[in-house]
């Protein structure tokens, strides 16, 4: 936003405050959203509701008009440095709080893969979702997949892959979850540009996610329904 | 696309070829004088969205029936994760082998053994040279907002510019876009690869 620099944020009552800081994120203006995240703190919002209210809220609309193609890679990246800047504010007062984990998440880019700007963007957008997020980064050999899920005991394995060369790999690492016997323990979601719904049929994936949107709703979805399915259980005779 | 016989009468084909490889097709088709082969190109800018790949080809294709003899298509799977492969399974019609360019180009079990190696390495070819302030810098809006660099290349070490021609100013403009990039720079010549090959194909 061309007059932010004008714009005295403290001025703004709360819903026009939060509508500016939903334009801010939109336009990547990493400065505007931190001093926007301090008065709110100072307002007395609790951190979550800036999370959620506010910064998971505007990055939801980016998401929506990258989708629509209205936004590129590089307005979502400067987007999401924006929200990172707001979220490095929040992460240890979340921490405080105790804010309560809606679920467990181990993510990562398959061996020989090095792309990381879809998975880090799912990755945050799970964690202001209310996901505990390990990353385990780029190039993950299967071993890295099953130490950390040994290490962390997720309920989602989150698998990314650019390049049609190394999404194969996705395969091998559910094959050798089935292989120990544990493959339904966890929920492996699959995403990537050149993935879709069949090949994550086929891989042995729960579910296929075209976008950092979809991954939050996903996750949330069958981290509801195993949470159901464990409750039922315990409530038989 | 044009007629459906040379001037021989003979018969004709149509390459449906990624913009990337127009250059390189035109010439192939002029050193070995295949003229009965004809080229039509889809945007090369494709390569950043390879999902309107498919279909794209697709249309291309049905321009072609019953206009010429033969059609093959000049696209790796070029990040369409197998739908390229679909739609030209349900067409008939065949493509180049490979993943993407780079591969063809290099060879695709040379590239292979290379990516998996070191899967750190960020390939241009001689358009994409030619191009690079176009498809990388502005593509990916690097001229406004250079902080973005580390977030598209902050995982890569090298440049790796897989030459099609010898070419000492596009040598010279490889080596400075990696150093744009803040990457390690090498140069391997690859000649036309597998493209060659593959045109062969339609002789």
């Amino acid at each position: 936003m061309s007059d932010a620099d004008d714009l005295d944020l403290n001025s703004l009552d709360d819903d026009e405050l939060n509508k500016q800081m939903q334009d801010d994120l939109y336009d990547g203006l990493k400065e505007e959203i931190e001093e926007g995240v301090h008065i709110f703190l100072e307002r007395g919002w609790t951190p979550y509701r800036i999370l959620t209210e506010v910064l998971v809220e505007g990055m939801r609309i980016v998401g929506i008009d990258f989708r629509d193609g209205i936004l590129f890679v590089p307005e979502v990246l400067l987007a999401a440095n924006a929200m990172k800047g707001g979220m490095a504010i929040l992460r240890p007062l979340l921490a405080e709080t105790g804010a309560e984990q809606v679920g467990k998440v181990v993510i990562g880019t398959v061996k020989g893969d090095i792309h990381d700007i879809g998975k880090n963007l799912v990755g945050m957008m799970m964690e202001g979702a209310g996901f505990e997020v390990i990353n385990l980064g780029i190039n993950n050999p299967v071993e890295n997949y099953l130490a950390a899920i040994e290490e962390h005991k997720p309920d989602i394995l989150g698998m990314s892959a650019l390049l049609t060369t190394t999404m194969p790999y996705m395969k091998v690492v559910i094959d050798t979850l089935k292989e120990q016997g544990i493959r339904d323990d966890y929920i492996v979601l699959v995403g990537g540009a050149p993935l879709n719904e069949a090949f994550a049929e086929a891989i042995g994936a729960d579910a296929y996610c075209r976008d950092a949107a979809v991954a939050v709703e996903t996750a949330k979805e069958f981290v509801a329904r195993k949470h159901n399915v464990r409750r039922g259980k315990s409530a038989a005779p | 696309m044009t007629g459906r016989r040379d001037a021989t009468g003979g018969p004709r084909t149509l390459l449906i070829a990624c913009g990337a490889l127009a250059r390189e097709v035109v010439e192939l088709i002029r050193l070995n004088r295949w003229s009965h082969v004809e080229v039509t190109c889809l945007p090369a800018i494709w390569h950043n969205r390879p999902e309107k790949i498919p279909e794209g080809v697709r249309g291309k294709i049905r321009e072609a029936r019953g206009v010429y003899d033969r059609v093959l298509v000049a696209y790796g799977d070029c990040g369409t994760g197998g739908l390229l492969d679909r739609v030209l399974e349900e067409e008939g019609v065949e493509r180049i082998e490979g993943p993407h360019c780079y591969a063809f180009y290099s060879g695709i079990e040379d590239f292979t053994a290379q990516a998996e190696a070191d899967p750190t390495c960020f390939y241009l070819t001689d358009y994409l040279v030619r191009h690079f302030d176009r498809l990388m810098i502005q593509g990916l809006g690097l001229d406004s907002h250079p902080e973005l660099l580390a977030d598209y290349f902050g995982n890569y070490t090298t440049l790796v510019y897989l030459a099609q021609t010898e070419d000492e100013d596009l040598g010279r403009r490889a080596e400075a876009a990696a150093e744009r990039l803040g990457l390690a720079y090498r140069y391997h010549f690859t000649g036309y690869g597998g493209l060659g090959d593959f045109l062969r194909t339609a002789g």
